[in-house]
């Protein structure tokens, strides 16, 4: 009873602070002074971006993209620490065979998908999509493989190597910026060429690539990781 | 212009459905299809809203990966609650 009546006194609390929220509320017409700040033409095109998307989030925001980076790798490397890399041959349990059609259109998809992921990437400052979604689609091809083929070998060290080095070359373009250019992450240190072209956009499609590397690596890694444990008696 | 209302509307009902059957349905596997779906119906409902890049993101790594690594470790605690 006294419990019940305590949830109860907590819930018309969390009413009258929400209900508060709600009725105060009342849109807003216009931008706040930052938002302006980003959506005004010079603005983008002080940077040399094809885009408002890619202009704020590899450059007016890029400090923010290497802490979603860094989550991610915490994250692999929590999931790399918690699980078994290798199974020694007694450990390991005979795996049913994959189905004809999903290994045959594996065999059709997967590198189509890679293709696309990397197109993703080198197209992430002209078109929607960037280094984080062209990764996430290379690592949904690298699923695609190993559910077709359980006994895939994954190699693991090579996807450390990739990430770590893309990680550090990420921070050095970021420092690179400091030195040569306006600030942390600033794209200007390479010419910033047309606006439109692939090669353009200053910085932006390097960052981009490290980025994708980055992320395609460590969720191939998670999951590559996972596939191990799966296969264990 | 109703169109464009609708589609949004519809995609979001079919959200909640889906998300009533990922909580209350009896069998694990069923509910993590169902989880997936709800990334599938959002990506689609973030083109609609006209944001490409989440789309994309949320199509591959909602609906693909997540899924998939709830497959494997639902797999895991079946394998190791069996054993014991």
């Amino acid at each position: 009873m006294v419990r019940n009546s305590f949830r109860l006194i907590i819930l018309v609390g969390l009413l009258v602070i929400f209900s508060t929220l709600v009725w105060s509320f009342n849109g807003n017409n216009e931008l706040n002074s930052l938002a302006q700040f980003y959506t005004q033409q010079e603005n983008i095109e002080a940077v040399n971006a094809a885009n408002l998307v890619s202009a704020v989030v590899v450059t007016y925001r890029g400090f923010d993209t290497l802490g979603e980076v860094t989550i991610l790798f915490l994250t692999a490397s929590i999931i790399g620490f918690f699980l078994k890399k290798k199974l020694s041959d007694t450990q390991r349990k005979e795996v049913r065979e994959s189905s004809d059609i999903l290994v045959t259109a594996s065999k059709i998809l997967v590198p189509v998908m890679i293709l696309f992921g990397v197109y993703v990437i080198i197209n992430g400052h002209l078109t929607p999509g960037g280094g984080f979604q062209g990764g996430a689609i290379i690592a949904s091809a690298m699923v695609l493989a190993l559910l077709a083929n359980p006994h895939m070998k994954f190699n693991h060290q090579l996807f450390n190597v990739l990430e770590s080095i893309s990680g550090v070359s990420f921070v050095l373009m970021g420092i690179a910026g400091i030195v040569y250019a306006g600030g942390f992450l600033d794209n200007r240190i390479l010419p910033g060429g047309e606006v439109g072209t692939l090669i353009s956009a200053g910085a932006i499609p390097l960052i981009y690539i490290f980025i994708g590397l980055k992320v395609g690596s460590e969720l191939s890694n998670i999951v590559g990781n996972l596939q191990v444990t799966q296969n264990e008696q | 212009m109703i169109i464009n209302n609708t589609i949004p509307v519809l995609l979001g009902l079919m959200m909640i459905m889906a998300a009533f059957v990922a909580i209350y349905h009896k069998k694990l596997p069923v509910a993590i299809i169902a989880a997936g779906t709800i990334s599938l119906l959002a990506s689609i409902l973030y083109l609609f809203l006209a944001a490409p890049d989440v789309a994309m993101t949320e199509a591959s790594i909602g609906s693909g990966l997540s899924t998939i690594i709830f497959f494997y470790v639902l797999n895991k605690i079946r394998k190791e609650n069996g054993t014991q």
